[in-house]
């Protein structure tokens, strides 16, 4: 098995006829991903290298059963969408987009804790299940399937850190890329959660970044649900100080946000965390044995 | 990105919350003009785009027109906490009653809005929220509700009731200010509670989602008035991330979280970061060209280190790049180049082929941060 993502899949493509649209859906497409649709308004009725393109997501998923979206519209539109699948009943949600407005997204949000529909992004590169399926921008060329589970919120880390496991022959369930934004869909907490619960991931390893608080959370989370072993990692001690939301910033997360904040409340629960990405594919290799 | 006070009280107004008249000065002349013209007596605060200034000298009261020239004349011209000081802000002094506090702002880890007031303005919020916690009224507002009567009397139950009716104007305003000009942030400290029971916002903080500026253009507009780097500019016309630091390795990478990885990977090696820079997905001849002329402007850069990941991107195309922005900048310092993904070896064939003088190959993103360190040292 494997989590969010698997041959069961099938995709609808929101955007399809733009050009990273069209690059990446058939991308996923040869990777051998089952997509079955395509979403832009005013271009129902048209294809895309034989994908049927709808002009709502409620007609695409009423025609092809689709279970999945990938959101690839441009920002301004891009919280629109993603109510739009979700209102169209789609399981799940991914949102490739970057630069959507924080407001949509705190709407966008708020709607989805009713709904039954999942969220990872946006300005996410996507997941993917070595060998079942990808949905998004990750390299499928440099995973490999196996049983570590691996989420993050920067994508190229995901890029160097699943290409050092691959190299080291350990493969990988699934690879999230849950994003950077401030209000996004999947976080640490859910995933670990999913990762879990799943049979084929024996380990799970968890890439961090500077601000906000989802490392900490993270770290509470492993400490009370998650006895598979964590490997962590988390980038930017040495980044300029960020800037801070006023004073009332750190009074909500009373946190620092600083990496060294965030990698030792993952080490004080048991999680290890490497200096550097190579170090954190040695451990992996270490701690599977 | 966040206004500097007056754009923040400019915005106020404009949603009818009140502040102190004022005016804004460039000049020792212009504070004196503008204290005559508030009756003689003024409120002198500079505008910088960062906390702290009651604490740090950054605000007089001024009894006359020529102590109001002096106090600009002092703060003008000077820095604070690093920032460079060309305006002040010249305003009315007010019969203040009691201070409070105020924001609302976005709360990134539940993904809603929260609301904060207390009956003790003018105190460090920080310490008051860690040590006496029940003095500060918090409120989740769920995006999809608003803003509602009951939150806001809950909010301003904390106060006088004399502040009631003024306070929950002040609420209500900035809440409505906050969704409609797309803001993260808006603080107010202190809001003051005037001897004839007005309520008045005497500072101002506020913060824009950059995200959200092509629908907010006068907004956008307000940056024209900020103070910019020549060299942040130019890479941001590029497209390129650039932030500079004060290290003596130039660092360029693809990916915001690679670029920081390496970062911390020339610290752990020893030697410094002179700058952040992201040059994206694509890593073209044109992109690599400009950064590594962005990088090298820097006179401090000893190195530079360039550590691409090829994903979708081809380290073979990459490799390439790099080669055509040599034959256009003049590199005056050895270059690192890591190139690992996609197409590696082709591409590091690619460079050894070139055999260019600068170009020292690494193998792995470590190895590179090493090399890097010990060629700064021994440039120094």
């Amino acid at each position: 098995m494997s989590i969010l993502v698997d041959a069961r899949t099938t995709l609808v493509v929101q955007g399809i006829t733009g050009n990273e649209g069209t690059f990446h859906t058939l991308r996923n497409s040869d990777y051998g991903t089952e997509v079955v649709a395509g979403v832009t308004p005013g271009k129902g009725g048209q294809d895309v290298e034989g994908i049927p393109v709808f002009d709502t997501v409620a007609r695409a998923v009423a025609e092809t059963g689709a279970n999945t979206s990938m959101v690839f519209v441009p920002p301004r539109f891009a919280a629109d969408a993603i109510l739009e699948a979700a209102d169209a009943g789609v399981a799940l949600v991914v949102c490739i987009t970057e630069g959507i407005p924080v407001r949509d997204m705190a709407t966008v949000h708020s709607y989805l804790e009713a709904s039954s529909t999942r969220l990872v992004g946006p300005n996410c590169p996507g997941v993917i299940s070595p060998g079942a399926a990808n949905v998004g921008i990750i390299p499928g060329e440099i995973c490999a399937r196996g049983s570590v589970g691996l989420v993050s919120r920067s994508g190229t880390l995901v890029y160097q850190i699943v290409h050092e496991l691959t190299q080291r022959g350990v493969g990988q369930s699934t690879c999230v890329g849950m994003g950077g934004d401030p209000v996004h869909g999947i976080g640490f907490v859910e995933a670990l959660e999913l990762f879990q619960a799943d049979a084929e991931t024996e380990l799970i390893v968890l890439i961090g970044e500077i601000g906000g608080d989802d490392e900490e959370r993270a770290a509470a989370f492993i400490a009370e649900e998650v006895t598979k072993p964590v490997v962590g990692y988390v980038a930017g001690f040495e980044a300029p100080p960020g800037k801070r939301m006023g004073h009332a910033g750190a009074i909500v997360t009373g946190s620092s946000g600083t990496a060294a904040a965030k990698a030792e409340a993952l080490g004080s629960v048991g999680v290890s965390v490497g200096r550097d990405p190579t170090q954190v594919a040695d451990l992996v290799v270490e701690r599977l044995g | 990105m966040d206004l500097y006070e007056h754009m923040g009280k400019d915005l106020f107004r404009a949603h009818g919350i009140p502040t102190p008249r004022g005016f804004v000065a460039a000049s020792a002349k212009e504070a004196a003009s503008a204290t005559e013209e508030l009756g003689g007596r003024s409120v002198v605060k500079i505008q910088v785009q960062v906390g702290g200034r009651g604490k740090g000298g950054g605000v007089e009261l001024c009894d006359s027109p020529e102590a109001a020239a002096a106090a600009a004349d002092r703060m003008l011209g000077s820095t604070f906490k690093g920032f460079p000081v060309s305006r002040v802000l010249v305003e009315e002094q007010l019969p203040i009653a009691q201070e409070f506090y105020t924001s609302i702002l976005l709360d990134r880890s539940r993904g809603d809005y929260l609301a904060m007031m207390t009956a003790e303005g003018g105190v460090d919020i920080e310490e008051l929220a860690r040590t006496r916690p029940d003095a500060l009224r918090r409120l989740r507002i769920d995006p999809l509700l608003g803003l509602r009567g009951y939150h806001v009397r809950e909010l301003v139950g904390g106060l006088p009731p004399e502040a009631w009716e003024g306070a929950s104007e002040v609420v209500r305003m900035l809440y409505e200010l906050l969704v409609f000009r797309d803001a993260t942030l808006v603080e107010v400290n202190p809001l003051v509670l005037l001897e004839d029971d007005r309520v008045v916002a005497l500072d101002a903080k506020v913060t824009i989602d950059d995200n959200a500026l092509w629908r907010q253009p006068d907004l956008e507009d307000l940056r024209q008035q900020f103070p910019i780097d020549e060299v942040e500019a130019r890479a941001k016309e590029q497209g390129l991330q650039y932030v500079k630091l004060d290290g003596e390795v130039g660092i360029i990478g693809n990916g915001a979280g690679l670029v920081m990885s390496t970062l911390d990977v020339v610290a752990q090696a020893g030697a410094r970061a002179a700058n952040f820079l992201d040059v994206g997905g694509g890593a073209s001849a044109d992109q690599m060209a400009t950064s590594l002329e962005v990088v090298l402007s820097d006179p401090a850069v000893k190195v530079v280190l360039v550590n691409i990941f090829g994903g979708i991107t081809r380290c073979d195309l990459v490799a390439q790049g790099i080669l055509e922005a040599l034959d256009r900048v003049d590199a005056r310092v050895p270059i690192v180049v890591r190139l690992d993904g996609t197409n590696a070896e082709d591409g590091r064939r690619i460079l050894a082929d070139a055999a260019h003088p600068r170009i020292v190959p690494a193998a792995n993103m470590i190895e590179a941060a090493e090399e890097a360190a010990d060629l700064a040292g021994a440039a120094a």
